[in-house]
């Protein structure tokens, strides 16, 4: 296993057709590594280049971690199947290679008796789109089964297949697999313009030029962007902002399942949920924005937070927060995803992975192989990858400072770093010498945890930081 | 068997001052195998990275002592934190307390028994008592819901002494420091250590709680942080001032200091009760927590008091501890609670003891959230005055005050909870 993997320099494959790649991908967010991972099972030279210092660096490290069923998707559209698909997908995927997954299921609450109404037509939208486990339950049985919900809710949709999982693993081990059954990564690489011809595309980036046969642009908030740079006009990404707040684990006894609000006329709405590392997630706000960076927090985003908050589950404003942030879902004014093949260009634009990217992004995987194979790439017979297992982070199964038997094994899985969140010297030292390596204090986090708790830092954050600073001189 | 199983008579959370002091103090008692264990590989607590003077010695019982940090002539008494550290492990290891480092309390498995982690395995231990000191620790930009951006360059004072003292590491040119409390001057000071130019220090308040000579730290009251900017490295932080102006100070580095929170979660997740205003558990004069056998000192009661109070509470809980031990302890109940109005914030001891014990020095410790000059307190119980005692100094956050306690004979052990107000 040889693994490519750059963040400077030039890029390696310098003139002639040998040094072409087949296939290049062009962002490294869930949905570009998940292609990325679906193009490494064949015999091809394939590419991913992502303009961060790290895969999923962009929107992909900042939503709610639910992996959906689509019941609520708008039937028939592209993202209702590929949901579907994606959730299965990601769900098996998740329990071969270790990512955190919990099947805690939803409760849609209705709090007035228009939204009491519209539960049945949810449940018969969940029919349409294939999902058939969802039920009405009343107020008794909500209350019973959330006991910690503020007062007036009345009944509610339950959605036992909704899942939490996490966001961070996911697109590290789509690109882990890529990068060691061979894709190339170049880390730190902007795809600046694109001159086509008969025989492919020249990209001019960063860091140089970069010669490949097909091009696949899943370039998130700047996809739209690229499929300009390659004659189209055909969407405009309009970002739309989620602000999200995060409580201490000693809030998850508060929640038990996904608390989702019955969809308005403004859109998805303010949930309640846990995540996968026992934490509680309030969020996301909807805002409308021009700017494709403005991923910070506001005030008056926080406070409606707070006042939704407050009315669903009370007893959560009394707990500390633990961390907020905002994501950017990349909206295109069409209530569909925009995927789209063009056979003369050898390219495949995939725009408008809105809200619901990180469930399928497996099919989206597929999805964009099979157009590529329409498009004229000659992919040959697929090989299977080779097994893969990650880091367990999550709550749900035993970490690493429970095991005797690793600590046995090496004591430096007993040894604690970060407190907050139990990460130890062994897995900082995992995630520092593992395949894609972090390249920031948070890419470390993204991947151990270490950092992400209650005191962000205060204990840890310097003793972090030197075994960070240590391992990458 | 995956878990070695252990008894002890005395193991206490936490190598802090708190805890090691009461862990010299049992064992110099003979309290049979008292054991303190601590998480980090050195014991010691918060003083381990606080490199100014003002710790111990006989200035340790004003409430300012540490105010000093800016360089006062407080700062030149007491010796500094590594040097109070070192010796408050001396203590205890002279006394015959077992210390064990790099060995975490990560959870419970009964009244009294706790399990560890730690390099070489996983332990349950059972104890006859158990001293909670797991301290406190300053609230870090998100539970203070600053918005903003979220780039690198934003600590806590913790963080940034450790960077500096421990570490040596880079902090960066131009800082500004939120909150004038002593813990902000403490990291005015480190900054400075470190060659870092602080831009000002920011506080909500009007005007200073009291004079502090600290010439080089250019103080900007009546400001509110408001966000955070800067991508890759913070640029400036922003204020609204008190007459509605908004400014942005510009820096690569911002030092959130004070607003300290108990560090309660072990508390919590052992069903201790714990008390709303100071958020850690519950206890009564004699160190008592809601459950029987398991008592608890220090920061973890009170955010925050100075190292040698969290000492001196190590030292009395010694006392309750043996009674427990030697079963001669009161039964538990009995207690009320104690509870403040607003802009009183809490009040440390907050239950009254079965047996009407005094708090430690002789009287209750109280935080308010905004400055009182020469505040008048009422105690009551069911509308029943108990007592009311004049302050002779101005309080404000920071700066507690203190009550007297002889009016704890006076409680009725079956009335509601006590009531303290500011009149
Ligand atoms: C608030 C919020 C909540 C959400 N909740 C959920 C949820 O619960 N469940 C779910 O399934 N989905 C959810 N989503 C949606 C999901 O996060 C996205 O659909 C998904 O992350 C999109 O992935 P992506 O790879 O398309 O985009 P991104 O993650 O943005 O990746 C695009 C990448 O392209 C790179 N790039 C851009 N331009 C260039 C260039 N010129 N050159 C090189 N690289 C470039 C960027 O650096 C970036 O890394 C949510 C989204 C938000 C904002
Ligand atoms: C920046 C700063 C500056 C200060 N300056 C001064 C000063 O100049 N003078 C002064 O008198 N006071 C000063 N103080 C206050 C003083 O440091 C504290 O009052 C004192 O440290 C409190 O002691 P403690 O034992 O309660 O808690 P801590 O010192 O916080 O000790 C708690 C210990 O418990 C350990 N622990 C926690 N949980 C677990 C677990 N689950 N398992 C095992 N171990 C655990 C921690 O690692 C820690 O070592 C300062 C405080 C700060 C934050």
């Amino acid at each position: 296993m040889t693994v490519t993997l750059t963040t400077s320099g030039p890029l390696p494959p310098e003139k002639g057709a040998e040094h072409t790649y087949d296939v290049t991908v062009i962002g490294a967010g869930v949905v570009g590594a998940a292609i990325a991972r679906e193009l490494s099972r064949y015999q091809l030279r394939t590419a991913l280049i992502d303009a961060a210092d790290d895969i999923g660096n962009g929107t992909s490290k900042a939503n709610t971690a639910i992996l959906h069923t689509g019941f609520d998707a708008v039937p028939g559209s592209l993202e209702a199947r590929l949901v579907r698909e994606g959730r299965d997908l990601l769900a098996d995927y998740a329990a071969d290679t270790g990512i955190p997954v919990e099947r805690v299921g939803a409760l849609l609450v209705a709090w007035d008796e228009d939204q009491l109404a519209a539960l049945p037509l949810l449940r018969d939208k969940a029919v349409r789109n294939g999902y058939h486990a969802s039920r009405i339950i009343d107020a008794d049985e909500l209350r019973a089964r959330e006991p910690h919900l503020g007062p007036g809710a009345l009944g509610a949709l339950d959605v036992p297949d909704e899942s939490i999982i996490c966001p961070w693993t996911t697109p590290l081990a789509f690109a882990t697999q890529a990068v060691r059954a061979g894709v190339h990564l170049h880390l730190n690489c902007r795809l600046r313009d694109v001159r086509s011809d008969a025989g492919g595309h020249t990209l001019t980036t960063s860091r140089g030029p970069l010669r490949t046969r097909y091009l696949v642009n899943a370039a998130g908030l700047y996809a739209d962007e690229i499929d300009r740079l390659l004659g189209h006009d055909v969407f405009t990404v309009t970002p739309r902002r989620g602000q999200l707040i995060v409580f201490d684990k000693l809030a998850r006894d508060l929640v038990g399942h996904i608390l989702l609000p019955v969809p308005g006329p403004a859109g998805k709405g303010v949930l309640i949920a846990p995540t996968v590392f026992g934490n509680v997630l309030l969020g996301p706000t909807a805002e409308e924005l021009d700017d494709k960076t403005a991923t910070g927090s506001t005030a008056e985003g926080l406070h409606l937070l707070r006042e939704k908050g407050r009315r669903i589950v009370p007893g959560l404003l009394d707990e500390e927060v633990t961390a907020v942030y905002a994501g950017l879902r990349a909206a295109t004014g069409q209530e569909d995803y925009r995927i789209q093949e063009y056979p003369a260009l050898r390219y495949v634009a995939v725009g408008g992975i809105r809200s619901t990217g990180l469930t399928a992004s497996m099919a989206i995987g597929r999805h964009v192989m099979e157009l590529l194979a329409a498009t004229g790439l000659d992919h040959g017979e697929p090989h299977p990858l080779p097994p893969l297992t990650m880091p367990g982070l999550g709550d749900a199964s035993p970490r690493p400072y429970l095991s005797a038997r690793l600590i046995a094994g090496d004591p430096a899985y007993g040894t604690l770093v970060c407190h907050c969140e139990q990460v130890t010297l062994g897995e900082i030292r995992d995630a520092l010498a593992s395949t894609i390596p972090p390249n920031s204090l948070d890419g470390l986090r993204r991947r151990t945890r270490a950092r992400g708790g209650r005191c962000q830092g205060f204990y840890c954050g310097a003793a972090v930081r030197a075994l960070f600073e240590e391992a990458r001189p | 068997m995956t878990r070695n199983a252990r008894e002890v008579d005395v193991l206490i959370v936490g190598g802090g001052p708190a805890g090691l002091a009461a862990g010299a103090e049992l064992a110099a008692a003979r309290a049979g195998r008292v054991e303190i264990l601590e998480r980090e590989r050195e014991a010691g607590g918060i003083p381990r990275h606080c490199h100014h003077g003002g710790f111990g010695g006989r200035l340790d019982r004003s409430a300012y002592a540490w105010a000093s940090a800016a360089g006062s002539a407080y700062a030149r008494k007491g010796t500094s934190g590594p040097v109070y550290a070192r010796r408050s492990v001396a203590a205890a290891l002279d006394a015959g307390a077992a210390l064990r480092t790099g060995v975490t309390v990560t959870g419970w498995a009964g009244p009294r028994t706790v399990e560890t982690s730690g390099p070489a395995g996983l332990e349950r231990i059972t104890a006859r008592a158990v001293v909670l000191a797991t301290g406190a620790r300053e609230r870090p930009r998100s539970a203070r819901l600053i918005p903003g951006t979220r780039p690198p360059g934003v600590y806590t004072t913790g963080e940034l002494q450790q960077a500096v003292h421990l570490y040596g590491q880079r902090i960066g040119t131009r800082a500004v420091v939120v909150g004038d409390e002593p813990v902000g001057h403490a990291a005015a000071a480190t900054l400075r250590a470190a060659g870092v130019e602080i831009v000002a220090m920011v506080t909500g308040r009007p005007s200073p709680p009291f004079r502090l000579r600290s010439p080089r730290t250019p103080l900007l009251t009546g400001a509110t942080v408001t966000g955070l900017t800067g991508r890759t490295r913070l640029s400036g932080v922003e204020l609204r001032h008190d007459d509605g102006r908004a400014t942005t100070l510009r820096c690569d580095t911002v030092v959130l200091t004070g607003d300290f929170v108990p560090d309660h979660e072990l508390a919590r997740r052992g069903g201790l009760v714990l008390d709303p205003g100071t958020r850690g558990p519950a206890y009564d004069a004699a160190y008592r927590t809601s459950r029987p056998g398991v008592f608890a000192a220090g920061n973890l009661l009170h955010a925050v008091e100075r190292a040698g109070f969290a000492a001196g509470e190590g030292r009395a809980v010694a006392v309750p501890v043996l009674h427990r031990l030697a079963g001669t302890d009161h039964p538990a109940g009995g207690g009320r609670p104690l509870v403040v109005d607003a802009p009183l914030r809490w009040i440390a001891p907050n239950m009254t003891g079965p047996d009407g014990e005094r708090p430690h020095g002789g009287r209750f410790v109280l935080c308010t959230a905004w400055r009182l000059p020469r505040p008048l307190l009422l105690v009551s119980q069911d509308g029943r005055e108990l007592h009311r005692e004049r302050q002779l100094l101005t309080a404000g956050p920071g700066r507690p005050l203190t009550l007297g306690a002889d009016w704890v004979d006076r409680v009725d052990p079956d009335g509601a909870a006590v009531r303290i107000t500011v009149l």
